[in-house]
């Protein structure tokens, strides 16, 4: 059994690359038709509301799951029929927690090592480099159980790129975690891309953590509604975002359809609109709307925008629809049962 | 994307895949040892009912039963193995039951997603669970002086691998009844259901002789009967039984009038204990 040097492929050559997914779970299709290319070293983000297909493509891509129809493959391994091929070259962070509370740290990740077959001599060290990138070294010996919840993800980070993974998938990595410990994760994230040559897939649903990745997949209802960096999306958006409150929110919608010609939406209790040039719009819309305005807001086009913009509604409204869409059905399996 | 080539850390082939799996069963199994070690209560209160049963129950029992006739066995002695094979018992099954634990803390899935075969992670987790049922029979093993009986080394050499190969069989049976269960509570109730008639059945407490027809039937039926008649034939051998008491007491199991010899039992044992473990592995390589 050797061990070899896999030679790195160039820039250009996807290290993730997948074509039509699709699955479903008895009538709803939750993933309809996925395509994409992740670059070796890239960090790509999959941007979408709870429920849109991000954990039902992202457990595809680790072997998780096996898609209705398509194909994958991750570091040149096909996800279906090269499932141990593909595990052993990718490194994988849930949602939910998967330590073993009664171990410790270090033996939490020395299992981990000897599971995916890390040979003997380099395991210690490799434990101690990991851990120390994740500030955690101090408190190997310690009981997994008295950790607090983000000292648990960094765990579970560290274990992740302990077997030298090509890809690291981080399923939502900062969920359920306050916004504090969320910045420290997203600074060991970074620390860990400036030293390992690892290629990072991550989902969230958080629009902030998504300017952290080089690329960004906006899903939506089962489909990439846009693929791009974030500085392109957010241009491609072009307008800033203008909210105003008003006294009428009907008729302040009304008068800028008939005199300004912009479809307007209600979104969190303000009339938002897109303009080219928010702040020149301002004086033209106080002068021209014939409705009290109570405050208004301008805005340079966020990410938040870009998904108003591909999908028709923010995150938060998608987000609650999916709920109820995935809800219903998950009822509907239970009776079925 | 920069135009710089990146350096790849090292990625392992697939090696010859029995020494996977061999790695696969170790590191399983290592894990149920530390949690046997840190889960020092569960060592305590595990060892509680079977001293309850051969000291509360036993002395009890042994007034009413009087001082076996023309033998002079103390009951003690008599239930003593019956008391190791419900340590085994009990503590192999419990050991089962970290399946589904693992299952509802999420550990489950670290070993689900991991590049090992999942016939080698069930394997591990028998052989594991197996280890600490013998380990708990051997604590009580060590209370044997109290109940007349001696401390000789084959004694205690038989003693322990019969402990083994039934706490092989059960944490296998066990694993069985695990691998399709996704919540604690409903596993307990199900091992519940198994474990009283399982041990009532064994002869662990009286002699399967003598019984009416239909409790014949049912015991022969136990495979635990097949582990508790050669621990207590070895037991009543090493302290010196009369024939008489030894045909009364340990009167074997016999089907249809034909007594199945102690080898046959032995391997009734093993064999089971495998299919057990084949059952619970192809059902186990089912879960998502």
């Amino acid at each position: 059994m050797g061990q070899i040097r896999e030679a790195s492929a160039g820039p250009g050559s996807g290290v993730i690359v997948a074509h039509g997914l699709r699955r479903s779970y008895g009538d709803v299709e939750a993933v309809r038709g996925v395509d994409l290319e992740v670059q070796v070293g890239e960090t790509f983000g999959f941007l979408g509301p709870n429920g849109a297909g991000k954990t039902t493509t992202i457990s595809i891509l680790c072997t998780l799951l096996t898609p209705t129809s398509g194909s994958a493959e991750v570091a040149g391994f096909d996800v279906v029929s090269q499932r141990l091929e593909v595990r052993r070259r990718i490194g994988l962070v849930f949602q939910e927690p998967t330590l073993d509370e009664y171990l410790t740290a270090e033996e939490n990740l020395r299992f981990h090592a000897e599971l995916y077959g890390v040979p003997k001599p380099e395991i210690a060290p490799r434990v101690e480099q990991v851990m120390r990138m994740v500030g955690l070294w101090e408190r190997r010996s310690n009981v997994v159980s008295t950790f607090s919840g983000g000292m648990k993800r960094r765990l579970e980070i560290a274990r992740g790129l302990l077997h030298s993974p090509r890809v690291l998938f981080l399923d939502e990595p900062t969920v359920g975690l306050d916004p504090q410990t969320r910045a420290h994760i997203w600074d060991y994230i970074e620390e860990l891309k400036a030293r390992e040559a690892v290629t990072i897939f991550l989902t969230t649903h958080y629009m902030d953590e998504a300017e952290h990745c080089d690329r960004i997949a906006i899903i939506d209802d089962g489909l990439i509604a846009a693929l791009d960096t974030p500085d392109a999306l957010k241009a491609s958006v072009g307008n800033d975002r203008v909210e105003i409150r008003t006294a009428d929110d009907a008729a302040a919608i009304a008068a800028l359809a008939e005199r300004f010609g912009l479809e307007a939406s209600v979104s969190e209790g303000a009339v938002r609109v897109y303009v080219p040039h928010g702040a020149e719009f301002i004086p033209r819309l106080f002068a021209d709307l014939g409705v009290p305005i109570l405050s208004v807001n301008v805005a340079a086009p966020t990410l938040d925008d870009v998904f108003m913009t591909y999908t028709g509604r923010t995150i938060r409204d998608a987000e609650a629809s999916a709920t109820e869409r995935l809800g219903a059905s998950a009822f509907m399996r239970r009776r079925r049962r | 994307m920069g135009s710089t080539t990146l350096v790849v850390a090292p990625v392992r082939l697939a090696g010859g895949s029995w020494r996977d799996d061999a790695r696969t069963v170790r590191v399983v199994w290592n894990r149920e040892l530390i949690r046997f070690r840190r889960n020092r209560i569960r060592i305590v209160t595990s060892l509680a009912q079977p001293i309850l049963f051969l000291f509360v129950l036993g002395t009890g029992l042994s007034s009413l039963v009087g001082t076996s006739r023309s033998s002079g066995i103390d009951y003690r002695t008599f239930v003593f193995p019956g008391v190791l094979t419900m340590t085994v018992l009990f503590t192999a099954t419990f050991s089962a039951v970290s399946v589904v634990w693992d299952r509802e803390f999420g550990f489950l899935r670290e070993m689900l997603v991991a590049p090992a075969r999942r016939g080698a992670i069930i394997v591990g987790k028998a052989v594991g669970g197996a280890t600490v049922a013998t380990m708990q029979g051997c604590i009580m093993l060590a209370l044997a002086g109290l109940v007349h009986i001696p401390y000789s080394v084959p004694l205690f050499v038989t003693l322990i691998l019969e402990m083994a190969l039934a706490a092989f069989m059960l944490t296998a049976f066990g694993l069985m009844l695990a691998s399709g269960i996704q919540q604690v509570e409903s596993f307990q109730v199900v091992i519940q259901f198994f474990v009283m008639p399982m041990f009532f059945l064994a002869g662990a407490l009286f002699p399967l002789s003598g019984l009416p027809t239909w409790l014949t039937i049912l015991t022969r039926l136990d495979p635990l009967a097949y582990a508790v008649d050669p621990m207590r034939r070895a037991v009543f051998l090493a302290v010196g039984v009369p024939p008489a008491a030894m045909h009364t007491l340990v009167p074997g199991i016999s089907w249809f009038g034909w007594r199945v010899p102690t080898g046959l039992e032995v391997t009734i044992v093993a064999v089971l204990g495998v299919v057990l473990l084949l059952l619970a592995s192809r059902r186990f390589a089912k879960t998502e």
